[in-house]
């Protein structure tokens, strides 16, 4: 295994601990992590056979994923194509309108002035979403409740759009008010077969970006599930897709309906949570199917067995969600029965502002909610991060709130529990 | 004289006001950005901007003077 990094990162982790690392550019991910150039001249330098893209920067690049065929490696991921596809949110919706996945009321072709997004949110009616067609992450992403509001929205998100993704492509979808955020995770076999593996509920988000999932969804029962397990599949075989995917939807809590929201072309950072109720390795089904090679499972065998939490630990104050890099004096992490941490830095390491907040993944399996919850609160108290301020305390708040305790929450939790 | 200093380790993506504006309680004076956010730099008082300390692509640390409002 080989890594490759930035001269921010020289002392992570991830470095220390491969097999061999390579050095591509200083901090910016500019000149690093997003410079193709430099991870191809890695790879050749050290003579890998594959490349894995994990789940931010180029993951989702499909002229990088294009590069890595024509250098003669192996793509561990799905064809350029099927980025391509899914990379715009509009070709995306349009694309599932066609096979049959539902989509919320939108845009079909990008909404190109103010003019314009006056008369389509007229059609598709108020509140509507403001969305990059490019985007991701959640930037840009901004709700208009009247006309005053999608004039403002529309200028801020298509200079971000341009900004962050570099295409100023806008779409206007239906705002549900009230909604859950439910995705699917589906692995794209070697043999061209499509499968789902399980729902995961991400409504636990601030800045539409998320802190918390969990599965099963405590939102979806029996019927709901069995569709959008349907969908998702159906997503995938539409773009002929190949290895970890996640069809992303949103649940409206009011009529129990979902709607397509968009697809992640790789592995997702909360992909822990459906390896612990499944037993199933993602990241070796990955692998195994990007040499060709048949999944370690039987599909017609998986049953999910208990309950499954991520709490995702940034350094970020707990109360404004402000970014708070700095250098790591103290790092214990908890232990115990069901309890997982995946974790990208440790004591004496320097979190620096060049990339995401994300310090590690929590993860709590339980036989059920309840014991989940029991364990990821012990879990949660027993985690030391000493050096930038982290959002611990804002979790064990959010464990211990009501409505979380509940399972019947949805994607304005967050926002509640800081009112 | 109240000076606007930096909260935490940030890039400077833009910097929207200038030395002599007048500037309102609650403008924006500069957009930082760390760990992939902008984090906009408000006025807490009205008057006018004396300095300036910081310029776009500057690196700051915690507590760095970023501007100073007479």
């Amino acid at each position: 295994m080989i890594a490759v990094y930035s001269e921010a990162d020289a002392e992570l982790p991830f470095v220390t601990e491969s097999d061999e690392a390579v050095l591509i550019g200083p901090a910016p991910a500019a000149k690093s992590y997003l410079s193709a150039e430099a991870i191809l001249a890695a790879a050749a330098e050290t003579g890998a056979q594959a490349i894995h893209p994990g789940y931010g920067f180029l993951a989702e690049n499909a002229a990088f994923a294009r590069q890595v065929i024509d250098a003669g490696l192996t793509w561990i991921g799905p064809s350029p194509d099927a980025i391509q596809q899914m990379g715009d949110k509009i070709s995306a919706r349009n694309l599932m309108a066609q096979v049959g996945v539902p989509v919320a009321l939108g845009t079909a072709e990008p909404v190109s002035d103010a003019d314009e997004a006056i008369a389509e949110a007229k059609r598709i009616g108020y509140p509507v979403m403001i969305k990059a067609a490019a985007g991701g992450g959640g930037i840009g992403m901004t709700v208009a409740a009247d006309a005053e509001a999608l004039l403002a929205g529309f200028e801020t998100t298509r200079s971000r759009a341009e900004r962050f993704f570099g295409s100023p492509s806008i779409l206007l979808e239906s705002y549900i008010t009230s909604a859950r955020h439910v995705e699917v995770q589906i692995l794209g076999l070697a043999d061209g077969r499509v499968i789902a593996l399980g729902e995961r509920d991400c409504s636990a988000q601030r800045r539409h970006q998320k802190l918390a999932e969990e599965t099963p969804s405590p939102g979806v029962g029996g019927d709901l599930r069995q569709r959008m397990l349907a969908g998702a599949v159906r997503a995938g075989e539409a773009v002929g897709y190949r290895g970890a995917g996640t069809v992303e939807c949103l649940v409206d809590t009011q009529t129990s309906e979902f709607v397509f929201l968009e697809m992640n072309t790789r592995l997702q950072v909360e992909h822990p949570v459906t390896e612990m109720v499944t037993g199933i390795d993602l990241v070796e089904q990955q692998l195994l199917i990007a040499d060709g090679a048949d999944i370690s499972f039987d599909p017609a065998a998986v049953r999910p067995h208990g309950h499954a939490l991520e709490l995702r630990i940034y350094a970020e104050d707990p109360v404004r969600f402000l970014p708070s890099p700095g250098t790591i004096t103290q790092w214990d992490e908890p232990a115990g029965q069901g309890v997982r941490v995946d974790a990208g830095y440790t004591a004496g390491n320097v979190v620096t502002p060049h990339y995401d907040p994300l310090l590690a993944k929590l993860v709590a399996h339980g036989a059920d909610r309840d014991e989940a919850l029991a364990r990821m609160r012990t879990a949660v108290a027993e985690f030391v991060i000493a050096g930038p301020k982290t959002n611990l305390a804002f979790h064990a708040e959010l464990l211990n709130s009501d409505e979380f305790a509940s399972g019947m929450y949805d994607t304005g939790i967050v926002a509640r529990l800081r009112q | 004289m109240p000076e606007i200093r930096a909260e935490m380790v940030a890039n400077v993506w833009k910097v929207v006001a200038a030395e002599g504006d007048t500037v309102a309680d609650g403008d924006t004076l500069v957009i930082l950005e760390s760990m992939k956010m902008e984090i906009p730099v408000l006025a807490e008082s009205s008057g006018t901007v004396s300095r300036m300390a910081v310029a776009e692509g500057d690196v700051i640390q915690e507590g760095d003077l970023i501007a100073v409002i007479e």
